[in-house]
């Protein structure tokens, strides 16, 4: 599958190399009925290697959650074979449900229930840091 | 939009100016407010027992002709059956105007006040964050001193559990011309976090250091603090850093005749008792701005003219 191929899909650009299969999982690929492929270890001229990630149907993104993961992936939008956007996503201002807070003082330590919610404090440094407690979030797998 | 008090930096240097006037409004003409909220609700929820910060929440609320309810100890309470904070919180506000919670754990308030329509205050998360300790210590220091800019300010003892340093810090880092001194052994220096996000990224001065006779006679303030048993895990470490940082008259021979010496207490011996009777001990006078500068905040989260 290339690029051209896709009619209407994305292409999830500059992945750094290793993370593209937590992101499959984390966009829940794996349930989509249409084409996707995860390309691993392409040569990149700007970053030495990277994944890609092609998914032959439009698809709802998170693209705030992609910039958290890596401040370098694009995401192209393809319509009718041509790319029609192309997304640079910002780090998001909150991340909701998805780090989780280490700090054994925390609330969310005790209270099962509690969502975690981690807040940007430094755009910068990507830093984010627990509501509650305001642990900083450790670089962490998604899923 | 209700209001809460959750963390210090919550308030603008405007809000707390304000806060501080209302309180010296108060300490001058106290019965023009013994009735501004007459029939409002207090609600103290202290999921560990803390005597004097209840108290002084409660005697602000009676002060102001309100009332008071809650519990002082968790095992009293809801949460002894396993309930959870938000759901408290949103029970307790069908019967008051205004909690002020206190909660082992950090962030409880918090998400108290995500929970609920009225206002909460964070009477003290775990080592996290006592807002009102805080304001208690800037009424004070604007009392004693008379101003809150061009200070320096030593902080002595446990600096890195010691969240009222950490607050203390976080509120005063916004007036001009104030410089931090912390003196506290190697094994309980302050957070990175309040270096590095508080301290370095606002390009205050500060130094840290082991020695506090040496830096005494700098110190315009000196907020003295207690090593805690319970913040340890293992004993031989407390007592062999408990003693390191004990004010004692001998110490204070260098320091400036108006330093103004500050203790959030309860004090075990971190403060010798001969130091009591020295006018530059302002513990006891920090104690009763702690009253009316909650009173000044209540009035102020209710909206109460
Ligand atoms: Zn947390």
């Amino acid at each position: 599958m290339i690029i051209g191929s896709i009619v209407n899909g994305i292409v999830i650009d500059h992945i750094p190399a290793g993370r593209g299969m937590e992101l499959y999982r984390y966009l829940k690929l794996d349930d989509m009925e249409c084409e996707v492929a995860l390309i691993k270890n392409a040569s990149s001229d700007k970053y030495g290697k990277k994944d890609i990630l092609k998914v032959n149907e439009v698809i709802d993104l998170d693209f705030d959650m992609l910039g958290y993961i890596a401040p370098q992936i694009t995401v192209n939008i393809i319509r009718n074979g041509e790319r029609v956007e192309k997304v640079h996503p910002k780090l998001p201002e909150t991340i909701t449900g998805v780090l989780r807070c280490k700090n054994p003082r925390c609330i969310t330590s005790i209270e099962q229930e509690l969502q975690h919610v981690f807040k940007l404090t430094d755009r910068e440094h990507g830093v984010y840091r627990c509501i509650y407690c305001d642990t900083k979030a450790e670089k962490q797998s998604l899923v | 939009m209700k209001k809460d008090l959750i963390d210090i930096q919550d308030l603008s240097r405007e809000d707390i100016d304000e806060l501080i006037a209302v309180a010296e409004d108060i300490i001058a003409d106290p019965d023009k407010y013994a009735e501004k909220c007459r029939r409002k609700k207090l609600a103290t929820l202290f999921y560990e027992p803390s005597t004097r910060t209840r108290l002084s929440f409660e005697a602000a609320m009676y002060e102001l002709g309100g009332q008071v309810i809650g519990f002082s100890e968790a095992n009293s309470s809801s949460a002894a059956k396993g309930e959870s904070v938000a759901d408290t919180a949103r029970t307790v506000a069908c019967f008051a105007d205004i909690i002020a919670m206190r909660h082992p754990k950090e962030g409880a308030p918090m998400v108290a006040a995500r929970s609920t329509h009225i206002p909460v205050i964070n009477a003290g998360d775990g080592g996290h964050n006592h807002p009102t300790q805080t304001l208690t210590d800037l009424l004070t220091i604007a009392r004693e001193k008379g101003r809150l800019d061009d200070l320096t300010i030593g902080c002595c003892g446990d600096l890195k559990f010691g969240r009222t340093v950490h607050s203390l810090i976080a509120a005063m880092h916004r007036y001009p011309g104030v410089r931090f001194v912390l003196i506290s052994p190697e094994e309980l220096v302050i957070p990175e976090h309040v270096r590095t996000d508080i301290l370095q990224a606002n390009n205050i001065e500060f130094l840290e250091t082991r020695d506090l006779e040496a830096v005494m006679p700098e110190l315009d303030i000196l907020y003295m603090t207690r090593v805690q048993r319970e913040r340890f895990f293992n004993e031989a470490d407390y007592i062999r850093l408990k003693d390191s940082y004990i004010l004692t008259p001998d110490k204070l021979t260098y320091a400036k005749p108006d330093l103004a010496i500050l203790h959030p207490l309860p004090r075990v011996n971190e403060i010798a008792v001969a130091i009591d009777s020295d006018p530059r001990a302002c513990y006891f006078r920090q104690v009763l701005c702690g009253k009316y500068i909650r009173m000044a905040l209540i009035l102020k989260l209710l909206g109460v003219k």
